[in-house]
């Protein structure tokens, strides 16, 4: 371990640069993988914002979803799926009764707490009974669990369960049909309640930052003794600077007929993000969030200092399917349709792709790592069956290329963490 | 008595007592509902002999220590790429399906080596690494079928690029081992050429699970640190037995096809995989034992109960895909039992 030390002090820029390179490989190879696909796909720079930022709006919530188990020490909730399932089976009995606009929603939102409380719990009992193979059988649980999602919306509803609706179930009287409608009802019913343009909510976001770092630089001149440290006062001048780069450029969009001017960003959605944001950094810091880190590191410690393991381990996983149940109550008002029996299979996987695109790992995620992958993924979603259309003559190609990238980015990241678990116990016992 | 039950329940494991009793029960609505046993147990006998080999690539990973292989996928695409070489070099009956075998042998065999070189290097996560290797491999081949410079009019679109979704072999070895001396008493057919063709691959497995090879193998799944002391090279083996059950895999799915009818190209080797998982392990195998029995049973049973399953669904509910949906159920159900029964806590 000395030796080690030693050389880390010697570092020097250019091994530091190797050494981020090395660690942020997935991240750096997925930057430039995508700018080859928005090069090649020849897209205008308006659509494709557009498209990011609707898609960002839909499923950033679903990613900051899986970041708590990963504090716990429990790697990737591919049970997502389940909290998911939750957030449909609101969205199906809210469909049938009728409700629409945000109230619908709202009732979506109580409706889908308790289930995924359950699910949650459940899936955290037998996480417990699993441990050290709890990826797989977080996904082989999302399998199972989608046969008895199955079982209850395709063959239950109308036979055993009663109920009577046209538009919603399958001309036989049994079963529901294979997408839903949300249109007139759920759609857009939080992405509507405001929007606006593109280059005002620029220049919003500039001012909140001008103010922010404005308010923390004025207090500091004022001379509250200690108020900032070194690295924090530069911070809050460059929330200055880049909030009047953003003010300024939101002026000059305006002011040109740009089509980013007729981008419409629904702000409440954004918000709510901020706020799970927010959310995710305020329980890392609470008491919880230090036992999810305590558990997290080493079980045997944990318990030893009194934090009872299993209870909160079961605790993260509740939270992240009650998350995950919201998430896709976001995803689903964005998009639209309701793909009864779809929707909720991917949510995991793509989640989970999507994190670890932007740097996580198993056993390491923030809110930095879950947005900006939510950013990488999403435009490679965008580019890459245009791309593939323009280069290879079929859309069909991007589509594979990105079903490879998913699933070989999850391989590949949870081969590496394999891997280098099993370098460091060598390593110790030698 | 009640202790004897208690134990025998426990040994038996109640998930299996689970479908055991439902298959039972199926049957019984089976034979209430007037369908044809003997047309019942000849469609089970068919899909036992066609999924057996895919089944029976389980064993090796299993006892080699590698855990439950659902890393398949990756044999069958080699099995896939041997069914489509014979058939582009115009090959017809055995010697196309001997062939498309021999030709994927070598290929399973390199990918297996590779295959177990990664899962050396990520211990304790087998599983997991195993299950996403073969999904991104079944995706980079989806890329792969598209782009393959395969000339055949069978195999590929003659319009545009890219080989078919689904290849008839009607005229190539539909149902060759099926059909293969096959016995016929009343209603019942017994497809004698497939059952002997899994017997014989099952008998093979056997013989080299007792070279000494094959016993360095079971010493090395079963005790590694045991193993490494009395001389052995534990990553040697587990990479053999990697080898081992990708060559099985390629195997399979040919078999498979040849019973089937089709060769299926892009997303179907999916989840091939957890099917064959989840045979195994109702036929009593554990994420660190199994047998040839196991296979056979496993098959059986599983099978049995999804032949069972679809007529006797459609009896009772026109619609719906009650069949579908018991197969989901049941093979994750089984799964997740016996990843309980790992030795999860502490």
């Amino acid at each position: 371990m000395a030796e080690l030390i030693e050389v880390n002090k010697k570092d020097s820029v250019l091994d530091k640069i190797k050494k981020f390179a090395l660690n942020n490989m997935v991240t750096i190879m997925f930057v430039i993988i995508c700018y080859i696909g928005f090069y090649f796909s020849n897209l205008t720079f308006a659509f494709f914002i557009n498209d990011l930022i609707t898609r960002i709006a839909r499923n950033s919530f679903l990613v900051l979803a899986l970041i708590i188990p990963v504090l716990a020490g429990m790697g990737l909730n591919f049970a997502i799926v389940l909290g998911a399932m939750a957030g449909q089976v609101a969205i199906i009995m809210v469909t049938h009764w009728g409700i629409v606009g945000w109230q619908g929603f709202f009732l979506c939102v109580l409706i889908s707490a308790p289930l995924a409380i359950i699910f949650g719990y459940l899936t955290g009992k037998l996480l417990n009974k699993t441990k050290g193979q709890e990826m797989i059988t977080s996904l082989i649980l999302g399998f199972f669990a989608n046969g008895l999602y199955q079982l209850v919306f395709l063959i239950m509803v109308g036979s055993v369960i009663p109920m009577h609706n046209e538009t919603l179930l399958l001309s036989s009287g049994v079963g529901l049909r294979v997408s839903i409608d949300l249109t007139g009802g759920l759609k857009y019913a939080i992405d509507d309640l405001l929007r606006w343009t593109f280059p005002k909510t620029l220049m919003m976001l500039g001012s909140a930052s001008i103010l922010i770092g404005g308010f923390n630089i004025y207090k500091y001149i004022k001379g509250v003794p200690n108020y900032l440290k070194g690295k924090i006062k530069l911070r809050m001048i460059g929330y200055v600077l880049a909030g009047i780069s953003l003010v300024i450029y939101s002026i000059i969009i305006t002011n040109s007929n740009s089509l980013l001017n007729n981008i419409k960003v629904p702000i409440i959605t954004m918000v709510i993000i901020g706020l799970l944001c927010l959310f995710n950094i305020f329980i890392s810091k609470a008491k919880i969030g230090q036992d999810f880190r305590t558990v997290g590191q080493d079980r045997h410690v944990a318990t030893v200092s009194g934090i009872k393991s299993d209870k909160v381990r079961v605790t993260a996983i509740v939270i992240s399917t009650l998350l995950a149940a919201w998430g896709q109550l976001f995803f689903l008002q964005n998009l639209g349709t309701l793909s009864t029996y779809g929707s909720h299979e991917q949510v995991g996987m793509f989640a989970i792709a999507a994190l670890l695109i932007g740097g996580a790992s198993v056993t390491k995620a923030n809110i930095g790592h879950a947005l900006l992958g939510t950013v990488l993924f999403h435009t490679l979603f965008i580019v890459s069956p245009i791309a593939g259309k323009n280069l290879f003559g079929d859309a069909q190609l991007g589509e594979y290329f990105r079903a490879f990238v998913a699933y070989g980015v999850i391989g590949l990241s949870l081969g590496m963490h394999a891997w280098k678990k099993q370098l460091q116990s060598r390593r110790r016992l030698s | 008595m009640r202790n004897k039950l208690h134990v025998f329940i426990k040994q038996f494991g109640l998930p299996r007592i689970i479908i055991v009793s439902f298959l039972l029960s199926l049957c019984v609505l089976a034979i209430i509902y007037n369908l044809s046993i003997a047309g019942l147990l000849s469609d089970t006998l068919v899909r036992t002999g066609m999924h057996g080999v895919l089944v029976l690539a389980m064993v090796p990973g299993i006892l080699c220590g590698i855990g439950l292989n659902f890393g398949l996928p990756l044999g069958i695409l080699c099995g896939l790429i041997g069914g489509l070489i014979s058939i582009e070099l115009d090959l017809v009956g055995f010697t196309a399906l001997f062939t498309a075998i021999l030709v994927s042998i070598p290929i399973a065999v390199v990918v297996g080596w590779g295959y177990g070189i990664l899962l050396n290097k990520v211990k304790g996560s087998e599983m997991m690494v195993a299950t996403y290797a073969g999904f991104s491999a079944v995706s980079l081949m989806s890329i792969g079928w598209m782009i393959l410079p395969f000339k055949s009019d069978e195999i590929a679109w003659i319009i545009g690029g890219g080989l078919r979704t689904t290849i008839t072999l009607t005229e190539r070895y539909d149902k060759i081992l099926n059909n293969f001396a096959a016995i016929n008493i009343g209603n019942l057919t017994i497809p004698t050429g497939l059952l002997l063709f899994l017997i014989t691959m099952n008998f093979i497995v056997w013989i080299i699970l007792r070279s000494k090879a094959g016993i360095a193998m079971k010493a090395v799944g079963d005790n590694p640190r045991f193993a490494t002391a009395s001389g052995l090279n534990v990553n040697k083996y587990r990479i053999f037995g990697a080898i081992l059950s990708t060559v099985l895999g390629a195997i399979g799915i040919i078999v498979y096809s040849q019973s089937f009818g089709f060769i299926q190209l892009y997303q179907a080797p999916m989840f091939m995989g957890f099917s064959a998982v989840a045979a195994i392990l109702i036929g009593g195998a554990t994420v660190k034992k199994a047998s040839i029995s196991h296979v056979f049973i496993g098959t059986f049973l599983f099978q049995g109960l999804l032949v069972v399953a679809l007529p006797v669904a459609n009896k009772m509910l026109t619609e719906g895909s009650l069949a579908e949906i018991t197969r989901i159920i049941v093979s994750n159900g089984i799964i997740l039992y016996a990843l309980t029964q790992v030795g999860g806590g502490e």
